[in-house]
Parts: C-alpha cells; sequence; structure tokens
C-alpha cells in the first residue's frame, strides 16, 4: 500500500488536535479534583492518537458514535468546547442543558451520536446511521467507537454482524486500552487482538499501534474510503493505554507504576507525533510551544464560560422528555 | 359511517404499516421473519413484495443490535424505523437499547436528539405458550420515563394509533395482543389517524366504570352487556395508550359513577391496575361510593396448561363478580 500524502494542513489540525484533548483533559482532572465537575469522568489521555487519527478522515455529514471515554472523540469531530466544558459542569449552556454530564457529551449537527454511559451501547447506533446513510444515497460513513471491554458485549457482536450483512459503511474502532477498568485484556479474551474477530463476520480488520497518529490514520483511511465505496464494514483494533485511572479518583491498584511510566516514556503519542513533525520541519519547538499556549487559552476561556454560566432551573427537570406532545398526561409532575 | 367493510386487527396493522411505507420513504422495518414469511402471526405479510429487502430488513436473531440500529437510524433524523420485537417477552435480550438509549436520549442529550421510532410486539396470554411467550407487560414500559406505550383492543384503534405511533417524534411501544390478531372489526380504508392519549369509551353507563385494556376491554363488554339487562349500567373505558394516559375521561367516568373496576392482564404488582387506583384515589376520593376493585392475574409467571392458564387470565366471571361485590 502507499503511503497517503497528507497536506501540512492536515498534519497540523492532527496535533492540534491531539494537543487540545489532552490539555482539555489534564484541566478536567484538575477541575473534577477541585470538586467542580461532578460525577464520572473518564479520560482520554494518551489515547489522543486514536480519535485523531480516524477523524482526521472524515468531514462534518459523517457521524461517530462514542463511550464513556468520549471527550476526545467529541473535541476531533469538531465539538465546541465550551458547550461540552460547560455541560461537564452542569450548567444550562451545556451541550445537554446540563441534564448529561461527561458520560453524555453529544453533538448532532456536527454527526456525534452521543457518548454512552452503557458500554457498547452506542456500537449498533453508528450501524444505525450508516443504514440510513446507505438508503438515502449519501456518501457518508459512520464510526463506532469502543473499548477492549465493549468488545465482550452483544452490542459489539451483533451491531457488527448486522453491518456486515447488510453491508453498511461503518468502521468499527476498538481503542484497547489494555483494561476493562481492572481486568486486562489478556484476561477478557484469549486471543491477541479483537481484529481477529472480524474473520467471524467476514470483513477486514487490523490491529494498529494506537499510539501513532499516523498509523491510525491509514488504516483509517483505507477502512473509512472502502465504506464510501460501498464495500461495506471493517474493524479497526488501536492499540493504546490510558495515562489516567479508568476514572477520576481510580487509584489504578490493578497496573504497575512501571508500566503506565514505559508507557508514558515510550509511548506518548503527541510526544512521538512531534518528534516526526520536527523532523519533516513541519513544527518547531517555536510552533509547538505557541499550539500548546493557545490551547491553554481555548481551555480557559471554556472553563471560565462554564464557571459564569447559570445553572439549569427546577422547571428544566419536566423538559425534553419527549418531542411529540399530546393530549392526555404525558410527564407526571411531582 | 354506512358499511365499513370488516378487516381482522392483523390485517388492519399491516395497512398502517403499508400506508405508511408508501407515504414515507423514510419508514423501515427491522424484524425477524417480518420478510419471506411474512411476520410470526402474517402481520407483515405482503410488505417485502412491495417495499423490498432495502425497506424491509429480515434480521438475525439479535434483538439488541436490530433496535440499537433502529435508534442510531432515528436519531440521525435520517430515517422512522419500525422495529418488530417478535414476542414482547423477549425484551429482556435487549432492553438497555429500549429503557436506557431509546428513552433517554432525548432527554440526556438536553432535547437535542429525536429518537422516531416504533417497537411493536405481539404480547398477551390465552395461547399455551406459557411464561416466556405470553406476558403484556405494558406496565412495566409505562413505568420507564421516554416511552410511549399503546395496547390496542380494536382492529380500527390498531390502524389509527400506529399511523399516529409511527408519525410520533418519540420512541413508541406498541403491544399487539395475540389474541386479537384474528378478530375482525370495521376499519376505514382511508387512513383514519387516532391521537395518543386519547381514550375510548367503548360503551357509556352511569352505575359504574371498568377500565380495561386490550383483550380485556372485550371480556369487560360482555359483563356489561349481560348486566345491562339487569339494570345495571357499565361504562367501559378503553385508555388505548398507557403513556400519555388520558386522566381526564378516566376521572370524571370515576366522578359520574363512583365505582371502578380495573380490569388488566398484565401482573398486578406496581402496575397499570394500580395506578388507576392510585388516581381514583388520589383524584376521586370524594366521588368514590365503594373500594375500587382490581381484576388482574395473581402475581405469578404465566402457566402453560391449558386448564390453569384460564384460571390465570381474568375471566368474565370474575369481572362480573367484582362489578357486583362493589354495586
Ligand atoms: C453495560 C455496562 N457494564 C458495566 C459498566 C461499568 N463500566 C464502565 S466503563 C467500564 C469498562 C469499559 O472498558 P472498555 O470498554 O475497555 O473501555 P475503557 O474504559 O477502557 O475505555 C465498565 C465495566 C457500564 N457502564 N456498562
Ligand atoms: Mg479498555
Amino acid at each position: 500500500m502507499n503511503k497517503p500524502v497528507i497536506s501540512e494542513e492536515k498534519l497540523l489540525w492532527m496535533y492540534e488536535t491531539m494537543v487540545k484533548i489532552r490539555v482539555h483533559e489534564e484541566r478536567a482532572a484538575e477541575l473534577f479534583a477541585e470538586n467542580k465537575v461532578p460525577g464520572f469522568v473518564h479520560l482520554y489521555v494518551g489515547e489522543e492518537a486514536v480519535a485523531t487519527g480516524v477523524v482526521a478522515n472524515l468531514k462534518k455529514e459523517d457521524f461517530i458514535s462514542s463511550t464513556h471515554r468520549g471527550h476526545g472523540h467529541y473535541i476531533a469531530k469538531g465539538g465546541d468546547i465550551k458547550a461540552s466544558m460547560a455541560e461537564l459542569f452542569g450548567k444550562t449552556t451545556g451541550c445537554c442543558k446540563g441534564k448529561g454530564g461527561s458520560m453524555h457529551i453529544v453533538d448532532l449537527s456536527i454527526g456525534e451520536l452521543g457518548a454512552n454511559g452503557i458500554v457498547g451501547g452506542g456500537i449498533p447506533h453508528a450501524v444505525g446511521a450508516a443504514m440510513g446513510i446507505k438508503l438515502n444515497g449519501l456518501d457518508d460513513v459512520a464510526v463506532a467507537f469502543f473499548g477492549d471491554g465493549a468488545s465482550n458485549q452483544q452490542n459489539f457482536h451483533e451491531g457488527i454482524n448486522l453491518a456486515a450483512i447488510w453491508k453498511l459503511p461503518v468502521v468499527f474502532v476498538c481503542e484497547n486500552n489494555g483494561y476493562q477498568i481492572s481486568l486486562p485484556y489478556s484476561k477478557q479474551q484469549i486471543i491477541n487482538s479483537v481484529a481477529e474477530r472480524g474473520k467471524s463476520y467476514g470483513i477486514p480488520a487490523v490491529s494498529v499501534d494506537g499510539q501513532d497518529v499516523m498509523a491510525v490514520y491509514e488504516v483509517a483511511k483505507e477502512a473509512i474510503e472502502r465504506a464510501r465505496n460501498g464495500e461495506g464494514p471493517s474493524l479497526i483494533e488501536a492499540k493504546t493505554y490510558r495515562f489516567r485511572g479508568h476514572f477520576e479518583g481510580d487509584p489504578a491498584i490493578y497496573r504497575t507504576k512501571k508500566e503506565l511510566e514505559w508507557w508514558k516514556e515510550n509511548k506518548d503519542p503527541i510526544i512521538i507525533f512531534k518528534k516526526l513533525l520536527l523532523e519533516k520541519n513541519i513544527l518547531s519547538e517555536d510552533d509547538s510551544a505557541l499550539i500548546q499556549k493557545k490551547k491553554e487559552e481555548e481551555i480557559e476561556e471554556a472553563v471560565k464560560f462554564a464557571e459564569s454560566s447559570p445553572w439549569p432551573k427546577k422547571e428544566d427537570i419536566l423538559k425534553d422528555v419527549f418531542s411529540t406532545s399530546t393530549k392526555g398526561v404525558l410527564v407526571w409532575e411531582w | 359511517m354506512g358499511m365499513v367493510r370488516k378487516i381482522s386487527y392483523a390485517q388492519a396493522i399491516n395497512e398502517a404499516l403499508d400506508y405508511k411505507l408508501s407515504k414515507d420513504k423514510k419508514v423501515i422495518m427491522i424484524g425477524e421473519d417480518i420478510g419471506t414469511f411474512g411476520g410470526t402471526f402474517g402481520v407483515t405479510a405482503g410488505l417485502l413484495d412491495k417495499y423490498g429487502p432495502e425497506r424491509i430488513y429480515d434480521a438475525p436473531i439479535a434483538e439488541s443490535g436490530q433496535i440499537g440500529v433502529a435508534i442510531g437510524a432515528a436519531a440521525t433524523g435520517l430515517l422512522r424505523p419500525v422495529f418488530e420485537l417478535m414476542f414482547i417477552d423477549f425484551f429482556g435480550v435487549c432492553m438497555d437499547q429500549i429503557y436506557n438509549q431509546a428513552a433517554k436520549m432525548r432527554y440526556m442529550f438536553g432535547g437535542k436528539a429525536k429518537i422516531s421510532m416504533v417497537i411493536r410486539a405481539a404480547g398477551g396470554a390465552g395461547m399455551g405458550a406459557a411464561a416466556q411467550h405470553s406476558q403484556l407487560l405494558h406496565s412495566m414500559f409505562s413505568h420507564l420515563p421516554g416511552l410511549k406505550v399503546v395496547v390496542p383492543s380494536t382492529p380500527s384503534d390498531a390502524k389509527g394509533l400506529l399511523i399516529s405511533s409511527i408519525e410520533d417524534d418519540d420512541p413508541v411501544v406498541f403491544i399487539e395482543h395475540k389474541g386479537l390478531y384474528a378478530v375482525k372489526g370495521p376499519v376505514p380504508e382511508e387512513p383514519q389517524r387516532i391521537p395518543l392519549g386519547v381514550a375510548d369509551v367503548k360503551r357509556e353507563g352511569k352505575d359504574i366504570t371498568i377500565v380495561a385494556t386490550a383483550a380485556m376491554v372485550y371480556k369487560s363488554l360482555e359483563v356489561a352487556t349481560k348486566l345491562y339487562k339487569e339494570g345495571i349500567s357499565i361504562e367501559v373505558i378503553d385508555p388505548r395508550s398507557i403513556v400519555p394516559l388520558d386522566e381526564n375521561t378516566i376521572v370524571n367516568s370515576i366522578k359520574k359513577t363512583g365505582r371502578l373496576v380495573v380490569v388488566d392482564e398484565d401482573y398486578p404488582r406496581a402496575s397499570f391496575a394500580t395506578d388507576i387506583a392510585a388516581i381514583a384515589a388520589s383524584k376521586c376520593f370524594k366521588e368514590l361510593k365503594s373500594p375500587v376493585k382490581l381484576v388482574t392475574p395473581p402475581a405469578t409467571p404465566i402457566p402453560f396448561s391449558p386448564a390453569l392458564e384460564k384460571e390465570w387470565i381474568p375471566s368474565v366471571e370474575k369481572i362480573e363478580k367484582a362489578v357486583r361485590e362493589i354495586l
């Protein structure tokens, strides 16, 4: 396979996106620690290359379904971080008006079908989006992001099989970060890669180094083009690692410090990509510092927006349960 | 209305599906054996031939996947799926998609998503189908915020309510009583919509109110006809949709008659029957002249043997007894 030619502009977008996700997540961790962000927060630090490398091949009209660890997908797809940050805080200006929180951030206007609190729950949603695309004769695609743990769920097996028999334009991206909370991948499945499962559904499947954004970009490009050309679904396993606990507050007693340090030192996707861009003279140290600063400012602006936004009102509790109003009692009040 | 032709409940549902498939390209169907086979109960016969496999998806047994696909397709706004769950009893293998995904998406997403989809399923006892193929379960679905729940009793209600359900922008659980599929009744040829949330007074009366659903509507009407000869005037109300609920019609009737019997085929605890009783207690307390009676099955799984099943299902005799006890 020939290496795809990627424009400098796209490469820089990829770098900026990864930095943006990293800065966002590290700031979210602080905000959680300060008790400003309630609930469960699952961060994407260390996995930035996966969402970025995949979404770099998508256009606005394409769809993605996301997971409980969904900030990275949302940011890469072009989600407004003010709206998501306000959502993390539970403010009325949030993308879900404060009714969803970290596990439910969404932006349907850019094809982001929503994060999901149920592991594996979003996988068939991407397949459904792909069915809509196909029946409407569109050339869009849908991507389902999910974890290694999710690849044990019925929705993984059923979703992939339905997509395969109906030849739908969808790409399944398994972010194998080695753990399902505390259970290592080796104790979840006796195969070496989730990609081995592609064969049982008769679809192409590949495993890729998820810390190498270029590698992710390349395999995703092939799978997405295949889907766009009406050739059906594919499965990608991106081997990755989360640099933080499963959720914020997780003491992570199930893995060694040594293991974590090894990944941080040798497999940080941002460091790896930055090195490549420096070598190619696409980026200088100054550019990189500037990008970092710019992203920090953007995130800070989002935090300010969230902090200064109003709380939702009590009467909002009753709103948005249904879309079509009817006769009779639809929503029982207090 | 002159000569309205009579067709079966199953045919009426087929006509509603056919009508919506013909009028709206976004409407598609997903389910098991709904194509070539025409549906386990023959409800979808002919639709595959007419609309082809790109609109009528015969699916492998993967209910969670199928509903999930329907939800995703609905969320994009590109399609309005009608998913057929062969038996409502099978909700157990796909409930997450129903109540955590379809039902809550709009709310969790702050009103941004529209999940325009219908989950059609066959329910109901009386066929000797035992505990895993006989439940009605509308109570449970009505317990869960975000779902609309429809349980039609007559062919004409089934057609009109299904058209409205498909046109509705929220997830609707549409439970068809399989004991009624062969029941015939007058059904207008034209696509007459019956709005959700409007109860139908199947028979007017002044001494006692019976609120009944699905197959129990017929048994209640039988009792009403019989007792009318003795001078007992029974009003029979079929709410038709459990969510939304036409509380006004029910409350006004109870206030008028001062007596209530709820007849329902679903389990008795935390149920549709207790829900209506609670409404009567909280909104009609002053007008009630006697205790509310609930005629339901016992809180047991549904037994197989015809000898047991017929005892399990509320009978005409039990309804009559309940009425007499509070008169
Ligand atoms: C159906 C379901 N079971 C369990 C959980 C609790 N839970 C949340 S995240 C998680 C682990 C998911 O692992 P994986 O899919 O590998 O994703 P990761 O967290 O590693 O990104 C579990 C068990 C859940 N949310 N949903
Ligand atoms: Mg994992």
